[in-house]
């Protein structure tokens, strides 16, 4: 597979390293009430549909930086990928 | 008797004879040859046995698909089964020996398969051999693995090179027959990176097999021109010998190239054959079409062949596979096989076309509405029985006959992403539908038959292909070329009551798929899979369509309903050689190699793989016989005067950032924000689930810089969990991080006199007394009068213990220095060994125990994890079940009697139990002999280890048949106060 | 019909026009009592051992093509119960004692063969977890040996000892291990399920769940709603998405696993060998190929055809561990999509909804559990409560922390 790289361009899928669903990004807080059950439906439990997936890779032989690349999981056809920490910000992680 | 079989003409280089063997006799061919066309140049028609029945065979095609004219080539270590006599070029002096028979190719003791045809029906092994159960692993199943397999391996390991290489291309064309090489010349001539790949080491396709002609001249001037004027372009990049075996995602080709595969062996340097890895923006499949046979009794023979590799022998090889020919055929083309053969001055005694309105050839005895029944000849065909349309059955005597069922697009890349071809009734075949992304058919493999057709199919997807890169490119003007439309009535079986081969590998019959019809295996997968359809070397390329079609026929289903079986790759077989490159032997993985590396080797160390990294694991002196003398040795010189082990393999990361506190802070599950400057600390990290991930220590060298080790295994992956957790989860922290383990060579200086060693090397500048530079300090120190290095007071040997870091390319410098300084003081290289045993005696945790599958509280470090943040894994580290009241602690174990040894993996039970896994107490994780205690020692984790201090336990490996008693005691052997490593 | 060599005898000489059918192909009836979603090995298994077991009637099985389409039919067809850890090792074993009786059990010569399996290990870490595992398995009371390396020598002598990278240090072997010819066993179950009157529907997915009340009255499905008494689901790969029809979110993913085989060779490997240095195992079929494989592709895949690099990274593991397999040619790749799931280990458990019960996440070790699955299953079907060797394969252990994580590496699937 070839991943196109918001910097880089281009990369053979072979630079990076797989994680797993993009909801990874997601970490409960781990000092709320409900932290027990928010945790295991955080570490464990996952959509894994057909078709399009959001998924974190790194790019462990290149930048170092973790993306969020949309794929389709089907086909394997990548519809889309994004720097994750922007999508963490924008998903309001912050510090 | 040399070439009897020989024509004029064709595309050999007569002015050169090679000579060859085949089964231990001698025979001549000429360059351009392959084995097989030399074979029947030669006379020879017998060139294999069949995988099931042993049936006599020889070659039905010219080319890839073959299934039966497959032999052993070469000898000794580069013996190669199950090539193809087909495609192998000849060169001086190959040898090739025939397989799958015993004693000879002629007489074939196994050919008895053939006489109990009738009992060894498809899956007949499913219903049978099943009693006395004992037999089929003693009995039943060796014999059938001594009667099946195809070829032999050498047994020897490969002696030839193999590479790889990645090219990148606009456009990859697949095939140079005539569609590929017009859509090359498209490419080509826009200034395109163009790639052409053929699998034949002749150009051309089809082209090269046929009498046809281009704007009036014969075929060749053309192709010439066009190679021509291609090899002239920089941008054009022409494979002979490559065939494009696969399709992969996102415009990703796998090519292998044989590079002198047509050679005896490779010359010095060079390589046997290339993987390559083809990165292509678009891709032109132009692969052609390959024909398929028809079935009919005994249709089988030595002789017998697709009608158009009947020709190409002719045409391109000036190869009559016998005098006397016939022709059977559903279709137009299988007449240009009698008129081309008939051109060559081969006699051609019949063509039997099913069709009533069959054309004529002037000259040639015609059959119309006619059928071939049979055949006779048992080790090459001799005759043929016709039945005519008046119902009349006729012997022709024949030593070949040509079969053209009709022809079958080379549409495989296209299923290679599991697109489903279609079926075409006018065609009578499939036809491709999509396909991988980017990739486009054009010419035969699309469907497209004529050679007009190719040449502008070609062209056409090339510019099409193009213009979507945003290349304009225009037409060449292409040749004039026949453009015979495809007649075609399908016909796929003559029924018969004898065998019609449909798998000719195999051994498939109508009969079997009848059989499988019956007894309901009518998915064609499940077909395939009960009669073992398309599963041999040629998976079926010329086999697949007449038997779908002939279940068509059964099912009363259209072909279209009854589907097609997947195409996978290898569009051919690729040497395993070949697809793993140069990563084999001693080359199968890097080297990585610690600063003192060639200081080691010179001390005579022993080495040991710890991942991709070599360590030294003792260092063997003068007079020691046993690894244990050396450890032991290098065990006391540490804990009595001082021992110096490399230990830069452990990760090393660099954390800098006003948040670095805070961001390390959520990463162990022990607290890290109130570290003081100068301080180090050991650090606990936890995976997200609550188990142990990785330990470490982490130093503050300034309020916004820490350094933090990892164990060597995990460092690529704790430094990886960092970056998720900064970019990831954190990130608006100001925090970066990078991986200095490369960086910086580290040495671990250990034991009562490793200060008095450091003092001599850190220049005078800095104090290490206890009291400036205590236990747990760290900090920045220059060496060997100015050099910059890191300084840790830490401590894993439970030693008064430094860890000293200088820039990588000191190590060796600095190694040398050390020993220099210490000799005085007694200082002790030691290896991983020692390491591992100051531990187990100090009882700290390593890779044994943290194994991924314990927690904090198992290690007996659970009020580490600090309840009062939200570090990784703390939340889920408290579930009930890894809280249990049961749980597993570490211990320490003691035999009661001093000479038992005790085995890492041996588990524990509690006496007087039974040894079962019902009563099973726990395990060994590690063990060592403690030079320090006197006798055995070990780590292990025991059910509610720790209430248990004191009492015996019995240590169980069955594996062994041993069975000790040992004492559950604290897991540490070696000052449990630590007041060594805070002296 | 009675399947034996006499039997061949008799069709040979009469023109094999006595063979039934081995499976009919019946059209569904309105309801059953209970209904098997997937006609892969363990759906089968299920039904027959429903029936044949626990003496349940009204049962089918439905398939969304044909069966044995799914990862039964492309697999590597190892068969061994060399685990370690508690929660395991008794189940594979239950399934390894099944295997030993199958085909007598099945009337159906489904090729098992207990030619052994070799794991090697390259370093002392990996020498102490054999050991850990094999006395584990001596304690479940299960065949095993650790050999040294000269014992691994005199068994596979055409390894690489000489030029290793990563030189052999030894091996567990379980000599109770071995292959099985994978599609043999589902036909051989769908033989048996048909012959005790399970209906088997091929060409039938189902496309939705019927709950009403917290409780499964039936499946939607291509051909038609089907009535259900109690439904199992047993589709590995697509359990997930199966699963999402009830609502239900999976502790797992769905990967691609690729296999391989070469061109036929005369016989050159015994039994099983897994290679410990590279991820690489082989053994060669009866038909001569070598069948091999190694890790998953690592991302989520539902695609059934893998890439590239691990293609070429489990023929340098090949390469490394047998260099004289390198003029051997690879006829064919593949792939099938494994649940993988986030220990490692399968689940077989009720679900919250009444009546629908769940068989999945056996990541790419399911073929071998293809009896043991089917008996607990149907044992859970039939007497909802869980056999007594499947008692850890629960739903809840992950919420609880009651994990079976062979190899210890977490929730991450892809590392199991």
């Amino acid at each position: 597979m070839l991943i196109p790289h918001p910097l880089l361009g281009p990369r053979d899928a072979q630079e990076f390293t797989y994680l797993g669903d993009a909801a990874l990004i997601d970490r409960p807080d781990g000092l709320a009430a409900d932290a027990a059950e928010r945790f295991f439906d955080y570490g464990y439990l996952r959509d894994n549909p057909p078709g399009e997936h959001r998924e974190l890779w790194f790019h462990e032989q290149g930048d170092r930086s973790w993306l969020v690349v949309t794929r389709n999981i089907t086909t394997h056809e990548i519809v889309r990928v994004e720097l994750a920490r922007d999508v963490a910000l924008a998903r309001g992680r912050g510090r | 008797m040399s070439q009897t079989m020989r024509l004029a003409g064709g595309r050999i280089d007569r002015a050169t004879t090679l000579s060859f063997a085949f089964d231990g006799r001698l025979y001549r061919g000429h360059p351009g040859d392959t084995l097989a066309s030399a074979l029947l140049a030669n006379g020879v028609r017998l060139m294999g046995r069949s995988f099931k029945y042993h049936r006599p065979r020889g070659p039905l095609s010219a080319g890839s698909e073959e299934p039966n004219a497959l032999v052993e080539l070469r000898s000794g270590a580069r013996r190669e089964p199950n090539t193809r006599a087909t495609v192998a070029e000849l060169f001086e002096g190959l040898v090739a020996t025939s397989q799958n028979r015993w004693p000879s190719l002629a007489v074939d003791a196994l050919s008895v398969n053939d006489r109990l045809s009738s009992f060894l029906t498809a899956g007949f092994y499913y219903k049978t051999f099943m009693w006395p159960k004992a037999f089929w692993e003693k009995l039943y199943e060796p014999a059938i693995r001594r009667a099946a397999g195809l070829g032999r391996l050498s047994g020897e390991a490969d002696p030839d090179v193999y590479d790889k290489g990645f090219l990148h291309c606009d456009l990859l064309v697949i095939g140079a027959g005539p569609a590929g090489l017009a859509a090359a010349l498209t490419a080509g001539r826009a200034g395109a990176r163009v790639i052409l790949a053929d699998e034949d080491f002749l150009p051309g396709g089809r082209l090269n097999a046929e009498t046809i002609t281009l704007d009036d001249a014969p075929a060749r001037a053309w192709v010439e021109a066009t190679l021509a004027e291609l090899a002239s372009l920089g941008n054009v990049r022409l494979m002979t010998r490559t065939t494009i075996y696969g399709a992969f995602d996102h415009g990703i080709f796998g090519a292998l190239e044989r590079v002198t595969d047509h050679l005896a062996q490779p010359r010095p340097g060079t390589p046997r054959q290339i993987l390559w890895r083809i990165y292509a923006k678009r891709s032109l499949l132009c692969a052609g079409a390959t024909e398929r046979p028809i079935a009919f009794e005994n249709n089988d023979r030595p002789g017998i062949m697709l009608a158009g590799a009947l020709r190409a022998y002719a045409n391109r090889w000036a190869v009559a596979a016998a005098r006397d020919v016939a022709v059977f055929t559903n279709n137009d083309d299988g007449h240009r096989t009698a008129r081309d053969l008939a051109a060559a001055g081969i006699r051609v005694a019949a063509v039997i076309d099913s069709r009533e309105d069959a054309p004529d050839t002037p000259g040639v005895p015609l059959f119309r509405s006619a059928v071939v029944t049979g055949s006779r000849g048992r080790l090459g065909l001799k005759a043929i029985t016709v039945r005519t349309a008046g119902g009349r059955t006729e012997e022709i005597a024949c030593g070949a006959l040509g079969v053209s069922g009709g022809w079958n697009p080379n549409l495989q890349l296209t299923c290679h992403q599991r697109g489903r071809p279609r079926w075409d009734d006018a065609l009578a075949t499939f036809v491709p539908v999509g396909g991988p992304s980017g990739l486009a058919v054009a010419g035969a493999a699309a469907g497209i038959f004529s050679t007009h057709g190719a040449l502008r199919g070609g062209a056409a997807g090339a510019r099409a292909a193009l213009a979507d890169l945003g290349i304009a490119a225009s037409l060449p003007a292409l040749p004039r070329a026949e453009d015979a439309p495809v007649r075609i009535a399908p016909l796929w079986q003559v029924k018969g009551k004898g065998r019609a081969w449909l798998d000719q590998q195999n051994d498939v019959t109508v009969k079997d798929v009848t059989l499988a019809h019956q007894e309901n295996f009518r998915a064609i997968e499940h077909l395939k899979r009960y009669t073992t359809l398309g599963m041999a070397t040629d998976q079926g390329k010329t086999a697949n369509i007449p038997a779908i079609a002939v279940m068509a026929e059964l099912t009363g289903k259209p072909i279209a309903e009854v589907g097609t079986t997947i195409y996978r790759p290898p569009y051919t077989p690729v040497s395993l050689g070949a697809l793993a490159g140069r990563s084999r032997g001693a080359e199968f993985r890097p080297r990585r190699l610690t600063p003192s590396h060639h200081w080691a080797e010179g001390q005579g160390a022993v080495f040991v793989e710890v991942g991709n990294w070599m360590r030294a694991q003792w260092f063997p002196r003068p007079g020691e016989t046993h690894w244990r003398q050396s450890v032991d040795r290098e065990v006391l010189a540490t804990r009595q005067a001082v021992g110096i082990c490399d230990v830069t393999t452990l990760g090393k990361i660099d954390v800098q950032g006003t948040n670095a506190a805070a961001f390390l802070d959520r990463l162990y599950c022990n607290g890290m924000a109130k570290l003081a400057v100068g301080r180090v600390r050991y650090g606990l990290m936890l995976r997200e689930d609550g188990m142990v991930k990785d330990d470490g220590t982490v130093a503050r060298l300034a309020e916004d810089h820490f350094v933090v080790t990892t164990t060597t295994a995990n460092a690529i992956a704790v430094f990886r969990h960092m970056e998720f957790c900064r970019q990831c989860l954190w990130p608006g922290l100001d925090v970066q991080l990078i991986s200095t383990t490369d960086a910086w060579a580290q040495f671990s200086v250990a034991g009562p006199k490793s200060r008095a060693l450091l003092e001599r090397i850190v220049d005078p500048a800095f104090d290490l007394s206890n009291e400036a530079f205590p236990y747990m300090a760290c900090g920045g120190v220059t060496v060997c009068g100015g050099l910059r290095a890191r300084l840790f007071r830490i401590s894993f040997s439970g030693e008064l213990a430094y860890e000293i870091a200088v820039p990588a390319r000191y190590g060796d410098g600095l190694i040398r220095a050390l020993m220099a300084a210490g000799e005085d003081l007694g200082v002790t290289p030691y290896g991983t060994e020692t390491l591992g045993v100051l531990r187990i005696e100090k009882g700290h945790p390593a890779g044994n125990e943290l194994n991924g599958q314990t927690t904090a509280a198992n290690l007996g470090l659970g009020k580490m994890v600090s309840s009062a943040k939200d570090a990784i894994g703390t939340v889920l580290s408290r579930r009930e079940g890894l809280n249990g009241p049961d749980d597993i602690r570490l211990v320490g174990l003691k035999p009661l009697s001093p000479a038992d040894v005790i085995v890492n993996g041996a588990h524990l039970m509690t006496e007087g139990s039974p040894v079962d896994a019902a009563h099973d107490q726990g395990w060994v994780t590690s063990s060592c002999h403690s030079p320090h205690v006197g006798h055995a020692i070990g780590l292990g984790f025991l059910k509610r280890g720790d209430r248990r201090t004191g009492e015996i336990v019995r240590v169980v490996n069955p594996l062994a048949g041993t069975d000790i008693r040992a004492q559950v005691v604290a897991p540490c052997f070696v000052d449990p106060e630590g007041v060594r490593l805070r002296g | 019909m009675r399947y034996s060599g006499f039997r061949i005898i008799r069709e040979a000489l009469t023109g094999h026009r006595g063979w039934g059918p081995a499976w009919r192909d019946p059209v569904p009836q309105a309801a059953y009592d209970y209904v098997i979603v997937g006609g892969g090995g363990h759906g089968l298994a299920t039904a027959y051992y429903l029936a044949k077991t626990y003496g349940k009637a009204r049962i089918a099985v439905l398939e969304k093509g044909w069966i044995g389409s799914g990862n039964a039919g492309r697999n590597t067809t190892i068969i061994r119960s060399n685990y370690l850890l508690d929660g395991n090792e008794p189940f594979y074993e239950l399934s390894m004692q099944l295997w030993e009786g199958l085909e007598q059990e099945l009337n159906y010569n489904a090729m098992i063969s207990q030619r052994g399996i070799l794991n090697l290990c390259h370093s002392d870490g990996q020498r102490d977890a054999y050991r850990r595992r094999g006395n584990a398995m001596r304690l479940n009371g299960v065949d095993a040996e650790l050999l040294d390396r000269d014992g691994v020598r005199a068994m596979a002598p055409f390894l690489d000892f000489d030029n290793a990278r990563f030189p052999i240090k030894g091996g567990l072997v379980q000599r109770r291990a071995g292959t099985a010819r994978h599609d043999a066993v589902v036909w051989g179950y769908a033989r048996g399920a048909d012959r005790l009157g399970v209906d088997i529907i091929q060409n039938c997915e189902v496309t939705g769940m019927r709950i009403e009340g917290g409780r499964i009255l039936g499946l939607e499905t291509t051909r038609g709603f089907i009535g259900a008494g109690k439904v199992g689901v047993a589709v590995a790969g697509n359990s997930s998405r199966v699963m999402a029809m009830a609502g239900m979110r999976l502790p797992m993913e769905s990967h691609v696993l690729q296999a391989f085989v070469s061109e036929g060779l005369k016989p050159l490997i015994p039994g099983v060998i897994t290679f410990g240095a590279g991820h690489f195992y082989v053994s060669q079929s009866d038909k001569g190929g070598l069948v091999f494989g190694g890790d998953i592709d690592g991302y989520n895949s539902y695609a059934q055809r893998g890439n590239l690099p691990v293609v070429e990274d489990v023929c340098e593991g090949g390469m490394a561990l047998m260099p004289m397999i390198g003029r051997a040619r690879l006829l064919r790749i593949w792939g099938g999509i494994m649940d993988m799931s986030m220990d490692g280990s399968p689940i077989i458990d009720r679900t919250d909804v009444d009546g629908l019960y769940f068989n999945g996440g056996w990541c790419y070790g399911g073929f071998k559990a293809t009896p043991g699955s089917g008996l607990c299953f149907a044992h859970l079907l039939a007497t909802d409560s869980p056999q007594a060797t499947a008692a850890a394969m629960r739903l809840d252990r992950f919420r609880r922390g009651l994990l079976i994580d062979e190899k210890g590496v977490g929730n991450q699937p892809n590392l199991h």
